[in-house]
Formats: structure tokens, sequence, C-alpha cells
């Protein structure tokens, strides 16, 4: 059979990116922003703001992650331009975030509340520069795009026993899938590879790759240690072990088949976005839906496939979120929240292979712009920057 | 009666998923495996949907096994058809609390 190499329609950006959407981002650069951001992007269509707590007074190393954050959102193939929100005084290094994200192409404006006399008058300075930003936005055009410019991001949360099962192993294989059209996925929460970290490491490109991914995780199994309890209610989580997982162990195994079979290429940093260097990557991150969905979309990626069996309903403001539902039972419940029955496979009504196929249907036409169910709700403003220490 | 199916992962597994719901102490549930065999186990307690049953008698600190890797260990003594969970499955990994381990 003469397979077609398949495609979406998509942005492309000025680096040469494909985007899903096309969103004016207003980026608040600390948290004291938030509330302009958040008067802005309710009065201008077209808008998403990112609603984080960070920016200040944090040790030097994190406010670089913030900015790096930050910059990384703003260079998102989702995004068409940028408005960045500033209180003035902040420790993010605004400059360098209006300068590194200008130097991809895209339009980006700042306003600073302190010099512009307040919050109001902050509002109205910024609703105007937003007016602008979408109206130059919406003039963009879909082309057509090879899938090899997709970027997807993986993710489980709300985990029971069928997500090993059943809607890991139906994102393992559109991961599989897309590793072998040329394109590039990334998956994380280093918590869940405890246990299954030997797998992980024999799929390393290079011994060096294999070291990497057993470091990151001694690294994160101390942290959890240095307090001095059973890690079991912090993971798994109370939701998990009633749903059937007994330990870390069980849920890493069945976490890490989302991760489908193909070579690991490298672990990146949480962030940092893909290089030009295609295939499946890691990402460094926490298991907690705030922090690795905002890791994730600064990676680059377009949308994210997300498998639940509880039933975790998370999305992010500018990356759609596709939800892989392993639980029979809970799809039948929550229905309105996720977009593809994977339960059918632990019935017995269907194989992993056609509900893979499904999805992997549904994620072309999400990356063309069909709308997810987390977008269609508007679910997606809960997010954080993940930090490694304290707020001083 | 509609059947009771737990779902054995990997041979080398000593412990299989049950899905089906109210499994209760003295009933029977068909274990299946990835090479379409079957064979029935009679269960020792009430077991949820989505929880383990073991498939054979597993020793105190020996591994409880599932997608062919350990995932924990019996903190006591675990007969065949009985219900598995954090009641008798000591989590290996993250434990803070095991001061020989740090």
């Amino acid at each position: 059979m003469a397979a077609t190499i398949p495609e979406f329609m998509g942005y492309l950006r000025p680096d040469g990116k494909a985007g899903a959407r096309n969103f004016t981002a207003v980026i608040p650069s600390v948290t004291c922003a938030n509330d302009v951001a958040l008067a802005i992007c309710r009065q201008v269509q077209g808008t998403v703001t990112y609603l984080h707590h960070q920016g200040c007074c944090q040790l030097p190393p994190d406010l670089d992650r913030v900015t790096e954050t930050l910059i990384s959102i703003g260079k998102s193939p989702n995004v068409a331009n940028v408005l960045v929100v500033s209180l003035g005084c902040e420790g993010t290094d605004h400059a360098r975030l209006v300068e590194e994200v200008a130097a991809t192409g895209k339009h980006v404006e700042i306003i600073r509340i302190q010099e512009l006399g307040g919050v109001s008058k902050a509002i109205q300075a910024g609703t105007d520069f937003a007016r602008r930003l979408v109206i130059e936005a919406s003039s963009c055009q879909r082309t057509r795009c090879p899938i090899s410019k997709a970027v997807m991001a993986i993710k489980c949360g709300g985990s029971d026993a069928t997500s090993g099962m059943a809607s890991n192993c139906v994102i393992g294989y559109v991961a599989d899938k897309l590793v072998d059209l040329g394109a590039t996925v990334i998956f994380g929460e280093t918590t869940e590879f405890i246990g299954g970290e030997h797998l992980l490491a024999r799929r390393g490109a290079n011994p060096q790759v294999g070291e990497k991914i057993l470091q990151i995780v001694d690294e994160m199994e101390k942290r959890a240690k240095s307090l001095g309890c059973d890690m079991r209610k912090g993971q798994p989580t109370p939701g998990n072990i009633a749903g059937g997982l007994s330990s870390i162990e069980e849920k890493s195994l069945g976490a890490i088949m989302k991760s489908g079979s193909r070579p690991i290429q490298g672990v990146l940093d949480y962030p940092q976005a893909v290089t030009t260097e295609k295939g499946l990557w890691i990402k460094d991150t926490p298991g907690r839906e705030p922090e690795i969905l905002t890791g994730m979309a600064c990676s680059g990626a377009q949308f994210m496939m997300f498998s639940t069996g509880r039933g975790a309903p998370q999305g992010f403001p500018s990356m759609p979120v596709i939800k892989i539902c392993g639980n029979p039972h809970t799809y039948a419940h929550m229905s309105e929240d996720m977009d593809i029955n994977a339960g059918l496979i632990i019935t017995g009504e269907k194989t992993i292979e056609e509900v893979g196929e499904e999805a992997f249907q549904k994620m072309l036409r999400v990356l063309s712009g069909e709308m997810t169910k987390n977008e269609a709700i508007q679910y997606f403003s809960s997010i954080d920057i993940h930090m490694l220490g304290p707020v001083i | 009666m509609a059947l009771n199916i737990a779902l054995k992962v990997n041979d080398l597994d000593n412990v299989a998923t049950v899905f089906a719901e109210g499994v209760s102490k003295g009933q029977e549930v068909e274990v299946r495996d990835k090479k379409g065999q079957s064979w029935i186990i009679t269960v020792l307690g009430d077991i949820p949907y989505g929880h383990k049953i073991a498939l054979t008698a597993i020793p105190p600190n020996q591994d409880v096994i599932k997608y062919g890797e350990a995932i924990g260990m019996a903190a006591r003594q675990i007969s065949k058809g009985e219900y598995v969970h954090v009641h008798n499955l000591d989590s290996k990994r993250g434990r803070g609390d095991w001061k020989e381990n740090n």
C-alpha cells in the first residue's frame, strides 16, 4: 500500500516552525502583573494569558528559569505575537524576554504598570496594544505543513490501573508513529521513571543519554527522600492508590508505556525548547500538572496528548490538550472532558492499534484547528513554572 | 452473571489486574494473558475494579511482579487469590523512612 505522508494545516512562523494555534500571548513577567494581563485578555479576543506565581524574591537560578520559561512560551509556534506585562521592579529579566522573543521575527510589545501610572492606565494601554496585535495576527493563514513539523508533548495524570494498560499504550502507539514519520515527541515526569528508569536508560541513543536519565531520576528520588518519609500519598497520589496503583514503581512502569519504544535522543532542561534534532526526547519535570504543562508548552510542542484513568481535565492556555481516557467507567461519566475513549481496550472491544489510529487522526485535526474539549470550555488557566529553590 | 476478568500483562507477573465491579470473597475470576490463555482463580477477599489479585503465593520480602518488573515487595505472606495492594505490598523506592537506604 502506498502510504501518503500525513500533513496538517498550520501557521508557518518566521523561524520556520508551524503553529496549530494563532494566539496573541499576553505574558505577565511577574505574578504582580497577573490581574492586568487577565483584564486585557477578557477585553480582547484572540489573546491568552499565563497566570503564574513567580518572577520576584527568588534566587538567581530560579529567576533565570522564569525568564527562560517565559521566553520559550513566547517563541512557541502557537503564539503569533506577544504583549509582555511588567510591573517594573521585578526580578524577571523582561528586557531579555522582549529581545529574545523578537529575535524569532515575532512582533513583541511591553507595558510597565509602574511607568504607566497604575493598574487602570496599564489595562487601557495594554488593551490598545493587544487589539492591534490580534488584528495583525488574524491575517495569518494556515498552510500545508509536513507532519515532521509536529512536536507532541505527552503526559499522564489522574492515573489508575487502566492507564498503563490502555490509554498510555495508545499514546505510545502515536509516539512511535510520529517518530517514524520524522516528527518530535517529548515526555517527562521524572518522578514517574522511578522503578522503570533501567528500561528507559537502555533506550538512550548513546551511553551518555542513558547515564543522564539515571542521573535525573536519582536526583528526583533524593529530593523525595530528603523529607524522611515514604513518598506514597505524594506519589502515587491518594487517587492513584484508590485506582489500584500500589507503589511508585507500578505507577512508573505504566507511565513509561506512553513513551512508546523508540530510542531517546536526549534530556531537555525545564525551560528548554526542542532543537532541530527530531525524534523522542525527555524533559526533566515533576509530574504535577501546572508545572509540567508549562514545561511542555515551552518545549515548542503544538499540542499535548494526555492520558488519564480517573479523569483529569487540565489544559494549557496556548497548547491544546487531547485527553485519552483508559477507564471505560470514567469515560462514560466524564465524556464531556475526554476526547478519546481508550476504555474500549479494557473491555476488549478495540485494540491499542485501532484506538491509536483514532487518536492519530484526532491529532491531525487538532493540529489543523479543531478544538479539544478542554479548549472549548476554556479549562486551562491553572498553570505555574517549576522552581528549584525557595521564595525568599 | 457477567464474567469477572483479570488481565495478566507479562509472563513473569505474579499478579493480575481485576477489571470487574464488586468482586468478592469466594467468587471466581477468569485470568487472561496476552497469548490468549485463560484460567480460573478463586478470590480470597473483596477486590475493587482495577486492583490486583495474587496469581501465586508470594512469600514476605519477595518481589511483586507486574509488567515483568518488580513493583515492590510482599510486606507479609500473600496467598494465591489474595487482594494485593498497599496493605501487603511495600514500595522499595522513595523510602526516606528507611534509614539504611539513605
